[in-house]
């Protein structure tokens, strides 16, 4: 087996029992990243002097005998995340020499463990987007066919994993940013609890919905990884201060009696067939593994995109008007005034789909729509949470397709965003109700696509949904394929 | 939901961003098809229901009012397009 198909268990296993070191591993999959990135474009900058320093330190530490699970695991994470020193660009020209004078809390724990950074990896522009299609720095590439889309925003933090580029990669999910590119790429994808894991160095799009989570090749590696995040931060007033369960421990792989909730206006009759075929087959694994099913309802998913789009929006366009030339990021050089200098700035360093999102939050905050449609959404919103507090009254989690369709064309959808932003139905909904939800590799396209299932959880239910998952998991080979390069 | 062009150049006024002509036009075709599409909200009936702008219950949160060492001019004027000193230059504000 090659170092870099390997876990964050397997390759802690062998970094353990000193088969190999830490340094060897950061070589193998810095010589992958340089092989195979030509075809995928995972990365926005790669960082290999960090990557080294970081495996010596990892193999001074194993070798002193104080050793984390995350101890000498390379991983990459998604240029949303602030890494003091190094290059942060969000996917966009704006920050394109913005180097950060301080990082993330959710990198610096993983740091702390003796995590190595392999390098910092391609996204939609500020996380906006659903294919990656709208990042600065190049097309990203799916790896199970290269001539579609990884799916977005965290398209490179599910590419990266899905090419073998990165053990386990930290992404960000707004409107399903990590559960679809992780659906779409063939890998384990987690949106936490809103609150559950902290923001702080996260580069902001809207502040009500954003939550860190991670992409990993199974779900021991996701409960290794949401560990090592969970927590409050005192520099996030959103985190929330409730003691973090031992996730690993809650895979015991009995299910039994588990009551799974199938909410009927989630099969809706566009579902791609493959993607139903998907659902029935694993509908039908839970039912051996002895769940029980519930049908449920949320009435209000079919109103989740609008409100999404007037919430975000509204939000972006307040987090977005920090970019004005003044402390860092681009600065237009020939504005006369200082108005001309903020107009100038952000129109040269904002991409389209941007500033697309930036004009439509302004004028649902503008005077004499506030009400009509920021306020409405808002209510909107309350009626969607109470539809998952009504339907979770009668199951411990929910089973649902992650996208309608598996990975599409690059191209295919650039130019009509509304078509782009429906392909989020299935994500969207967790987000406005703030609760959690992962996407599991659940099969293949008749083209070979990989195929996610959702499990959405209770609010800081992230133990049973990775219960349920590795139980899953457990009985089916999915995530044991690999894509062919 | 129809957005003209006059509508863009206002809302872009406000968002500080400047557009060609070109990118009015396909903003404000755009704008209207997805501002079309949030219309369906209308279909529900909100009276009564209380607007949610964050999704976990939490009262203020406060803290302990203690001294910190700040990050200091240096870092934080590390990423200054343009700076003279321990300040920020701008384009001349006042005639």
């Amino acid at each position: 087996m090659n170092i870099y198909d390997m876990t964050i268990h397997q390759l802690h296993d062998l970094l353990k029992t000193k088969q190999i070191s830490a340094v060897e591993a950061a070589k193998d999959l810095l010589a992958r990243i340089e092989t195979v990135e030509p075809l995928i474009g995972s990365f926005i900058t790669v960082t290999p002097e960090q990557a080294l320093a970081g495996a010596e330190a990892a193999d001074r530490r194993i070798a002193a005998g104080n050793m984390d699970l995350l101890t000498g695991i390379p991983l990459a994470v998604k240029d949303i995340f602030l890494t003091e020193g190094i290059r942060t660009t969000c996917g966009s020209r704006i920050l394109e020499n913005f180097i950060p004078p301080y990082s993330a809390t959710s990198w610096e724990k993983l740091l702390d463990r003796g995590a190595v950074l392999l390098g910092k990896l391609n996204q939609d522009e500020f996380a906006m987007g659903s294919s990656n299609e709208s990042s600065a720095y190049g097309t990203c590439r799916n790896p199970w066919d290269t001539t579609r889309i990884p799916g977005g925003s965290s398209g490179g933090s599910a590419a990266a994993i899905a090419a073998r580029q990165a053990t386990a990669t930290l992404g960000t999910d707004t409107g399903g940013s990590i559960r679809q590119p992780a659906s779409h790429c063939g890998c384990v994808g987690l949106k936490p609890t809103y609150g559950r894991v902290s923001r702080y160095g996260v580069i902001a799009y809207a502040s009500s919905l954003d939550q860190v989570g991670p992409l990993t090749r199974d779900v021991i590696d996701c409960a290794i990884m949401l560990g090592a995040l969970a927590g409050h931060d005192p520099k996030d007033s959103t985190s929330v201060d409730t003691p973090v369960p031992d996730y690993v421990s809650a895979l015991t792989g009995d299910i039994k009696g588990i009551k799974i909730g199938l909410p009927k206006e989630y099969f809706i009759s566009g579902l791609d067939p493959d993607v139903q075929k998907a659902m029935d087959a694993a509908i039908e694994t839970y039912q051996r593994l002895g769940a029980e099913f519930i049908d449920v309802s949320l009435p209000h998913t079919d109103y989740a995109v609008a409100t999404y789009y007037l919430i975000a929006t509204a939000e972006a366009s307040s987090n977005l008007a920090r970019y004005d030339g003044v402390r860092f990021g681009h600065r237009a050089k020939e504005a006369a005034s200082l108005l001309d200098m903020y107009v100038q700035s952000r129109s040269e360093g904002f991409g389209t789909e941007v500033k697309r999102r930036i004009m439509l939050g302004t004028y649902a905050l503008s005077s004499g729509y506030y009400d009509a449609y920021y306020v409405k959404a808002q209510k909107v919103r309350t009626l969607i949470m109470n539809d998952f507090i009504k339907a979770f009254n009668d199951v411990d989690v929910m089973l649902t397709p992650v996208a309608p369709t598996p990975a599409f064309k690059i191209s295919e959808k650039i130019n009509d965003p509304l078509q782009m932003y429906l392909s989020d139905i299935f994500t969207i909904p967790v987000n406005l109700a703030g609760t959690c939800a992962m996407s599991l590799p659940a099969g293949f396209s008749a083209d070979g696509l990989p195929i996610g299932v959702q499990l959405i959880g209770k609010p800081f239910g992230e133990e049973t949904i990775l219960r349920a998952g590795y139980a899953f998991e457990q009985a089916t080979d999915w995530h044991k394929a690999s894509a062919s390069l | 939901m129809s957005v003209t062009v006059a509508d863009v150049e206002h809302v872009a006024r406000l968002a500080r961003l400047g557009l060609n002509p070109d990118q009015k036009e396909l903003f404000a075709c755009q704008m209207s098809a997805i501002l079309g599409y949030v219309e369906k909200l209308k279909e529900l009936d909100t009276e009564g229901i209380t607007p949610t702008s964050h999704a976990v219950p939490m009262e203020n949160v406060f803290r302990e009012d203690v001294e910190k060492m700040p990050m200091g001019v240096v870092k934080a004027l590390s990423n200054a397009p343009q700076r003279s000193g321990s300040f920020f230059n701008v384009p001349k504000v006042i005639e």
